[in-house]
């Protein structure tokens, strides 16, 4: 048989007396895009932080692709095919754009220190990484260090970065964060061909807009617990999700 | 000639040992204020067995092997901290060494062990020695820094939160960064015992730790022939002019915060900054 991408089930998480995460369960399926909702203080980042093993849960398990990932540290979970575009972006800040991403196309080379050391070629790599820059629009400052570039541009590092570990599962974590408006839909809209392309994607995000327009499944969560997952439209339009969402505001659900 | 032969016998030694420091603070970014230990790991299994009448050139790997075993449980106590706390750990190491020396009878003690006997090659002999070995470790690291374990060293040394999200095994490469670091600077310490025909406690302690990571930051953090100008300079002055080795710890001091506050790129970065400045105007 074939197993979903990535499966959470009844993950519990306590920070002691308080439960963050109270029971999510999560199916993605290969070729999916799902968005992950949800208002502040649901518990959004805290599952998150599960997935990619920086949390460990106190309650339910984490499969990907049909392994177990209990116990696996972060670098071990990418490697298992999971990649993570962060909220708070990351550059590596002496390197440039071509080389950050470069090295993450290396990753067969950098698996093992012995054989790292006698690697030396990294024409491939920075082929690959040139590519890649294009796909995510940053071909033109693939020679730049990061400090000079606007956020718009290391949101995208982070996914041309993240891409590159040919990952089986992609996990972004409010990419859409901190751009403005055509800047997110812009980025939206790579996101969504990302998607066609067969990559099934996790997206953790709070501009509504943007989520509704791309992804076709929806899951919530609120107060740490799961609240609704399914088709956007039929999701977003629940009372109770709305409720959550606008704290008791019904009239303001329409647009 | 005999002092001119001390001189570079010296400046040899110096520039291996920073070398080596600067294979683990330089390269994969983990500061060590401890790293005088792990010389004087390899001096004194240098002086031990040459007490034994073992062959000197046998002592050598001896001498990189314990002091890198040393290394390896260090890097091991160290994997969890990072920045000040590290440092503060790896000064703990050096406190401890020194401690644990003093105590021993068969380490001398207090007084150390004194009257080595000379190797068999003579000083001039023993000086190409020195060179030999510094010049590889040299060739080693320029090796080592355009190969893929540099590259992930460089990210290691820029955030190593990134690199595990890239799939890196951070641990793997700083234990191999302390092993590798350790171990040379373990020969270091075998031909320091070699050099002087002595070891003490007091040879491998704090302020020889501070002087040698002075030598890192004077000469440019990472940058192998930054760092050994600097350590073949900062070596012999101690010897060519007797204020700086009566103020040793000011004169260094005073040296690491000018280059901290002015250029903290050490001179790597000043002639990298000219030689920018001169191509900009022709």
């Amino acid at each position: 048989m074939t197993y979903p991408v990535l499966e959470v089930s009844d993950v519990t998480v306590r920070f002691g007396g308080v439960v963050a995460v109270d029971g999510a369960s999560l199916t993605i399926k290969a070729g999916e895009l799902i968005g992950f909702v949800g208002p502040n203080g649901a518990g959004k980042t805290t599952l998150m932080r599960v997935i990619t093993g920086i949390i460990k849960p106190d309650e339910g398990q984490v499969l990907l692709g049909g392994k177990d990932l209990a116990g696996l540290a972060v670098n071990q979970r990418i490697r298992a095919g999971l990649a993570l575009a962060q909220q708070i972006v990351q550059p590596l800040k002496a390197m440039t754009l071509l080389e950050n991403v470069a090295l993450a196309c290396g990753a067969e080379k950098t698996r093992n220190p012995f054989s790292a050391m006698v690697s030396f070629d990294r024409d491939a790599e920075n082929r690959r990484a040139l590519e890649l820059l294009s796909r995510v629009g940053l071909r033109e400052a693939a020679n730049l260090e990061p400090a000079k570039l606007p956020l718009g541009y290391l949101k995208r590092l982070e996914v041309a970065r993240a891409l590159a570990l040919n990952p089986q599962l992609l996990l972004l974590d409010e990419p859409l964060a901190g751009l403005n408006q055509s800047e997110a839909s812009e980025l939206a809209d790579l996101i969504k061909a990302l998607n066609a392309d067969g990559l099934p994607i996790l997206l953790i995000e709070h501009n509504l807009r943007e989520v509704m327009r791309i992804c076709p499944q929806v899951y919530v969560q609120d107060q740490g617990r799961p609240l609704a997952f399914g088709p956007t439209e039929e999701v977003m339009s629940r009372p109770d999700v709305i409720q959550a969402y606008m704290g008791g505001n019904t009239n303001a659900a329409g647009q | 000639m005999a002092y001119e032969i001390t001189l570079v016998t010296t400046m040899a030694i110096s520039i291996l040992f920073a070398l080596s420091l600067n294979f683990i603070t330089g390269f994969c970014g983990q500061i060590s204020l401890g790293h005088a230990a792990f010389m004087g790991v390899g001096a004194y299994t240098s002086a031990i067995m040459m007490k034994a009448d073992i062959p000197f050139l046998l002592t050598i790997p001896a001498a990189a092997i314990l002091a890198g075993i040393l290394g390896l449980l260090v890097g091991f106590a160290s994997l969890r901290v990072r920045h000040d706390f590290l440092a503060i750990t790896t000064m703990g190491v050096v406190f401890l060494f020194v401690g644990i020396v003093r105590q021993q009878e068969f380490l001398g003690g207090e007084i150390g062990i004194s009257g080595i006997r000379g190797s068999s090659f003579g000083r001039l002999g023993f000086m190409a020695i020195c060179l030999g070995l510094a010049g590889a470790f040299a060739a080693f690291s320029l090796l080592i820094k355009r190969s893929w374990m540099g590259y992930v060293f460089d990210s290691i040394a820029d955030n190593e939160d990134v690199s595990r999200i890239l799939g890196i095994d951070v641990s793997k490469y700083k234990l191999i960064a302390f092993v590798v670091g350790t171990s040379a600077a373990g020969i270091a310490g075998a031909l320091y015992a070699q050099h002087f025909r002595f070891v003490g406690p007091d040879s491998f302690g704090f302020v020889e730790s501070i002087t040698v990571l002075a030598m890192v930051i004077v000469g440019g953090i990472g940058s192998v022939w930054g760092v050994a100008v600097a350590a073949a300079f900062l070596s012999v002055m101690p010897l060519l002019f007797q204020f700086v080795n009566d103020f040793k710890i000011l004169a260094y001091g005073a040296l690491l915060f000018a280059m901290m506050r002015w250029a903290p790129d050490g001179l790597a970065g000043i002639v990298a900054r000219s030689m920018k400045k001169l191509r900009g105007r022709s």
